[in-house]
């Protein structure tokens, strides 16, 4: 058995600060009504709903009428691109998106290709940021919607959001600029009043919420088609009975984690700056992805040639260091992450990637006993490679 | 990640006894996935047409490492012509089934061998 277990995966989800947790329990059995009915405890659940909708409002500098709550990250980006592509039609029917999108993203942009929709899918340069001159020159009148990630979940790439939305705005009129934010909130500046933003998609498990909630926040003005149809829940947007306790345990992690942010930022960046350093001297690694303050705080992603990395997260594994890998073994269609092979990586080296994602709760402790063992994981695993 | 694999499989993964390389093997084989980049190396040493030591080479998931390594285990001591009657199926079976996703890393083990033992009759 490993010394220690530490949990590297917290893009993949995090740990439930026990404070959201506390805040959650009442809501299963005293506070449990529906907050769509009219008795007390309907009221009273509702009224939970509404203090959670102005919390998270103020995280993003929205007001609370614009923000809906949903099941996730995944169930926001599909609605903000259904939505907006299917009341807008008419307007037009082209969408500019970027070729390093979540599945959520890409996957939702692929079946509104098959619906009939036109989609340009940005590329973007070796630190993964968005072409901007081909963003201009792509975006017309036709163009009704564009969606930039924030924070890139493999690579950690924040995009200038303010400036791409700017573009957009600027150069066509029917355009909505949408981003999904599920990896960058409260991790990076995100303020949908100086960014300029129609739509941003965010999600509680990422930040230390409970799973199965996120939210959409939508623009005041902004009609979008709904998705779910049923009893007409908020504003008939998105039908379907509010998941309370979920909502009042994101809300918890939000404002924790929004009041903290600043503390945050800076330990999961020294410990970051710490890892990526000790890293890079081993030799044949590289980094994917941006140096500083254009990164998430809690992401890296190294290249270790002639190791697959499924095989090194493996190892890792049993030395009780969990992280991820974007390699083509690990995934089922065996296809390499889109993300490395879009920022110019063949299929072996996007196959030989480790991504490591902190959080808030990690140590210098954990990270030494990393720096510690993973240098003879890699020995091991490159006296093992016929490369 | 690897919930889906056996345990077997991890163990082998974990601590493969059949790693490395051969000097003056007198067979040595390749064989690449296409799909995924994979690239496994078997040497062999044969005397009296019998199969006295098998290594392994492999850059590749756990099912490959693990499938390398039960290779060899199950070639040491098989004949040539035994040797060349091993499927994909075999390995995966005495791993405790490889995943269906994964079961291509083991027929990339096979191949390997094939292309080891195709090498030694031509010399
Ligand atoms: S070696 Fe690539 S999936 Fe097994």
């Amino acid at each position: 058995m490993s010394e220690l277990e530490v949990y590297l995966d917290n893009g993949s989800t995090t740990k439930t600060d026990s404070e959201a947790f506390e805040k959650m329990k009442p809501y299963f059995t005293e506070k449990y009504g529906n907050p769509a009915s009219l008795h007390k405890e309907g009221k009273e659940a509702k009224k939970a709903i509404n203090k959670s909708k102005r919390i998270i409002a103020d995280t993003l500098n929205a007001d609370k009428k614009e923000i809906i709550f949903t099941s996730g990250g995944t169930e926001s980006d599909n609605l903000a691109l259904k939505g907006i592509a299917f009341e807008n039609k008419e307007k037009g029917k082209h969408i500019i998106t970027t070729k390093i999108e979540h599945d959520a993203v890409l996957k939702s942009a692929k079946w509104l290709e098959e619906q009939g929709f036109k989609i340009t899918y940005l590329d973007v340069d070796e630190e993964g940021f968005v072409d901007q001159e081909q963003l201009k020159r792509e975006i017309t009148d036709e163009t009704i919607l564009v969606s930039i990630i924030h924070g890139n979940n493999e690579i950690g790439t924040i995009q200038s959001l303010k400036e791409l939305s700017e573009i957009t705005h600027e150069h066509s009129k029917n355009a909505y600029f949408h981003t999904d934010a599920c990896q960058s909130y409260t991790k990076t500046n995100l303020d949908v009043k100086e960014q300029n933003l129609d739509l941003v998609s965010i999600n509680s498990h990422k930040i230390h919420g409970p799973k199965g909630v996120g939210a959409l926040y939508i623009k005041k003005g902004t009609e979008i088609h709904p998705w779910q149809h049923g009893g007409g829940h908020e504003k008939g947007m998105r039908s379907g009975t509010l998941n309370t306790h979920g909502v009042v345990g994101f809300a918890e992690a939000a404002k924790n984690n929004y009041e903290n942010k600043e503390k945050n930022i800076e330990k999961m960046t020294s410990l970051r700056d710490k890892l990526i350093e000790e890293i890079l001297k081993i030799e044949k690694t590289k980094l994917n992805g941006p140096k500083g303050s254009k990164r998430l705080p809690n992401n890296i992603n190294i290249c270790f040639n002639n190791i697959e990395g499924e095989a090194l997260s493996g190892y890792l594994n049993r030395k009780g260091i969990y992280a991820s890998t974007g390699s083509a073994c690990s995934s089922l269609d065996l296809e390499p992450s889109h993300v490395l092979t879009a920022i110019g990586l063949t299929k072996q080296e996007a196959n030989s990637c480790l991504r490591i994602t902190l959080s808030k709760y990690n140590t210098k402790e954990e990270i030494n006993y990393v720096l510690k063992e993973l240098p003879d994981v890699v020995k091991r695993l490159r006296d093992m490679s016929p490369l | 990640m690897d919930k889906e694999y056996s345990e077997e499989t991890i163990d082998r993964f974990q601590d493969p006894e059949y790693s490395g390389e051969i000097e003056n093997a007198d067979a040595v084989g390749k064989a690449g996935n296409p799909s995924c980049g994979d690239v496994l190396k078997v040497f062999l040493k044969i005397e009296d047409n019998v199969i006295k030591k098998a290594r392994f080479k492999t850059y590749g998931c756990i099912a490959a490492i693990a499938s390398s390594d039960e290779l060899c285990e199950m070639l040491e001591g098989k004949t040539v012509e035994e040797a060349r009657k091993i499927t994909g199926k075999d390995i995966s079976q005495e791993l405790g089934e490889l995943p269906p996703v994964k079961y291509h890393c083991s027929v990339l083990g096979t191949e390997a061998l094939k292309d080891a033992l195709d090498n030694y009759k031509e010399e």
